[in-house]
């Protein structure tokens, strides 16, 4: 499960980015008239139809997967989160109806219609998002409902779907694919400039990519900082974990990196800001942060695990940061930094770093929710299904996913090095 | 009360889909069955035939997903379990079936490579309407017992049965069926190309009738609450419907009257379903899993029924829009 989530947060998120691009492109042709944007449009639009499809195949699998691997947790919990998912199938639905339209209506609408078959793709997808991420924001702060002997009453979906972890996980995993996708694009144009530095193709591509991104990095450092913020009142134990932090003090120190040692209590070779959680969590240096030692041990999550996830991602979204600040510096400086070569470079490189923050925030934000599925009510091995020899479905789908994974990869190539205008 | 509603709407969307995605799904064994001097035009029709529609399709399966684990979350989780082999099976049909469907659109090279998308394409397209049939058969038999939410009779209960792999094999008859009907209309502006799709329907609709029937009698020992249910007063009045759309279908499609072939083959597909859910009801695992016992509280089904009202308003509009577009020739 954990595989196909990973899988399939790569193509979702692309699925919540793509169309957001594609449809800034189209309207961009629809007032400029250039062509380039068109092209560029419907050179995008045929590498999210490959993603799409993907992504909905990997979602269905995860559908039923819910049931497949947690029929316990399916059973209690289908009541007061399956709400959620019904809207996300109807969003879905609304996705993969325009974008019927919009892939294959080119000659067959008007260009108004077809742009706003486009916009409803993105909106769509994004509503997909929103709504899967509530689901799992209620895993960490589970509301809506009564918990005595072992049953769940006075369910109230509405309740569980704004529950309080929804307002910071929504808008951090919706800024993250945002952001994700506009890095991932503005490498392979990046790339592509490096070759052909003529091409007006792709610096209107790089154009449109890095100023969704410009946008949204900024966006998504506010919601980090609310996230981890939240995350301290509603899930302790987790902020904990992913800070590395034991001992329950004020004052407390921020560290980054290091070998935690859960035995010790300890963690080495860690750089330390002195009083920089304090800072973080409370926006005062002086606050007292509760420690993992506040915890019996049985509920802790895998520290190292988290910590150096947190960590990841962080680093990768600080490395994006820069990057853009450069350009953003060159840019200021009317040193055009489409056509300088290190920038590009630079671009090229941060191109999986969105994918990498992406992927090591969700491991925080699962594995940190460990040992609960439903954070303090139940506990995942409670929840998992009584079914043997889990490991055939998993190896056939591990290699099924690589496989894929290849072909897509191989496929989008070939979608780029066709010539364009 | 709600439960019904909620459970109507799932067999709604399971009719939609078996019309909609079951043809896709027969159009994938077509595919894969090509033969003769126009068996790349005949692949080349199924592929444009179903290239725009395919994923709004294949969402009906989503929904139904969705619905079942919302407004029957133990049902869900029990069928889940006592039927993980088959629904695993399908899914890999599902992931493979999409993703090659859309690589053979997709890869800009032709030969051997794209033929091979092809291959997997029309064999994941024969596995997941078998496991899917399967799975619906198995539902029926019986065999899966259920007690406060544990299953009793272990994984391979059910499934494994004559009865079951009967119903798998009428859902392949029945999808290709379907897919080789409507594309006689997909095809009319090339009389050959729609005859070769006249005929494949015509034998498919006859092999229907024989598969019918071993369902039927597998289905005395196989499945005895079905059988029962199938022998009630009102059963025999909806085969007869049955029987006449599907006469009705070969006869048009015999006198080429293929727009009557079609709406025969919907009300053929509709009535079977229908007719085995009222067989089935109000069971959703016979015996011991009911549209009753197993629903949500009320409060989560009454929001899921508006829910779907509000879903309805937006979807169906852009639905019938989209089919509009690229299913009504007359408009262009």
């Amino acid at each position: 499960m954990a595989m196909s989530l990973g899988f399939h947060i790569i193509f979702a998120a692309l699925g919540v980015g793509m169309p957001l691009l594609m449809a800034i492109a189209e309207g961009l042709f629809l007032r400029t008239k250039n062509p380039v944007y068109l092209e560029l449009c419907r050179r995008w639009a045929k590498g999210t139809a490959i993603l799409f499809a993907v992504g909905a195949v990997s979602g269905t699998v995860l559908s039923f997967e819910l049931g497949l691997l947690w029929p316990k947790f399916m059973a209690d919990a289908g009541a007061i989160i399956g709400m959620p998912f019904s809207l996300e199938g109807f969003a879905f639905f609304t996705e993969a109806i325009f974008l019927g339209v919009f892939l294959y209506g080119w000659n067959r609408v008007p260009p108004l219609v077809h742009w706003f078959s486009g916009a409803m793709v993105a909106v769509s997808g994004m509503a997909s998002a929103v709504f899967v991420v509530t689901a799992n924001a209620w895993m960490n702060a589970p509301a809506g409902f009564q918990f005595a002997g072992g049953q769940f009453w006075d369910i109230d979906p509405m309740a569980a779907m704004l529950n309080r972890a929804s307002f910071h996980e929504v808008p951090h995993m919706v800024l993250a694919a945002i952001i994700a996708t506009s890095f991932m694009v503005a490498a392979v144009h990046a790339f592509f400039r490096l070759r052909e530095p003529e091409s007006a193709f792709h610096r209107a591509a790089l154009g449109i990519a890095l100023a969704v991104a410009g946008v949204s990095l900024p966006l998504q450092f506010i919601s980090g900082d609310a996230s981890a913020r939240a995350a301290a009142t509603l899930q302790p134990a987790k902020l904990a974990a992913m800070e590395a932090h034991f001992r329950t003090e004020t004052q407390a120190p921020l560290l980054i990196g290091g070998v935690p040692d859960e035995q010790t209590m300890t963690t080495r070779d860690a750089l330390s800001i002195p009083a920089g959680l304090s800072f973080l969590v409370a926006h005062d240096t002086k606050a007292k942060v509760a420690g993992l030692e506040e915890f019996p041990r049985n509920q802790w999550p895998n520290v190292r695990i988290v910590h150096w996830s947190f960590d990841i991602m962080v680093g990768s979204a600080m490395a994006m940061l820069a990057v853009l600040a450069w350009i953003a510096v060159l840019r200021m400086k009317n040193r055009r930094p489409l056509d300088n070569r290190s920038a590009l470079r630079a671009l090229v490189a941060a191109g999986p770093l969105g994918f990498v923050a992406l992927e090591s925030g969700w491991v925080v934000t699962e594995v940190g929710r460990q040992p609960w599925i439903i954070y303090g009510v139940m506990r995942t091995e409670e929840a998992v299904t009584p079914m043997h020899g889990l490991i055939v479905p998993f190896t056939v789908f591990s290699i099924v996913y690589i496989f894929l994974g290849i072909i897509v990869t191989f496929l989008l190539r070939q979608q780029f090095l066709e010539p364009h205008a | 009360m709600l439960e019904l509603i909620v459970a109507i709407f799932i067999l709604f969307s399971l009719i939609i889909y078996a019309l909609l995605g079951g043809a896709d799904f027969g159009g994938g064994m077509w595919n894969l069955l090509a033969f003769g001097p126009r068996a790349r035009q005949q692949r080349d029709a199924i592929a444009e035939a179903i290239a725009p529609i395919w994923e709004a399709n294949h969402v009906w399966l989503i929904l139904i997903i969705v619905l079942l684990f919302t407004g029957f979350p133990p049902a869900f989780a029990a069928m889940m379990t006592a039927l993980n082999i088959p629904m695993t099976a399908m899914l890999l049909g599902i992931v493979l079936r999409g993703s090659m469907f859309i690589f053979r659109q997709y890869d800009v090279k032709e030969g051997a490579v794209r033929r091979r998308w092809n291959t997997i394409f029309g064999v994941a397209s024969f596995l997941t309407p078998f496991s899917q049939g399967l799975t619906l058969g198995a539902l029926t038999t019986g065999q899966i017992r259920v007690e406060q939410g544990r299953i009793l009779t272990g994984f391979f209960a059910g499934w494994l049965t004559p009865f079951s792999m009967a119903c798998g094999v009428f859902a392949l008859g029945l999808f290709a069926f379907l897919a080789a009907t409507y594309l006689t209309l997909d095809t009319r502006e090339k009389p050959e190309l729609q005859n070769d799709f006249r005929l494949r329907a015509l034998w498919s609709g006859l092999a229907l009738a024989p598969i019918a029937w071993v369902v039927f009698e597998t289905s005395k020992e196989g499945a005895p609450y079905m059988y029962h249910g199938l022998t009630r007063w009102w059963e025999p009045v909806l085969l007869v419907w049955t029987s006449v759309c599907a006469i009705t279908a070969l006869a048009a499609l015999w006198w080429r009257r293929f727009g009557v072939a079609r709406v025969a083959a919907i009300g053929q597909v509709t009535l079977i379903l229908v007719g085995w859910s009222l067989a089935q009801y109000p069971n959703l695992i016979t015996p011991d899993v009911t549209v009753h016992n197993a629903a949500a509280p009320e409060r989560t089904l009454r929001l899921l029924v508006m829910a779907l009202g509000f879903g309805a308003l937006l979807l169906l509009p852009s639905l019938a829009y989209l089919f509009h577009l690229f299913k009504s020739q007359e408009s262009r």
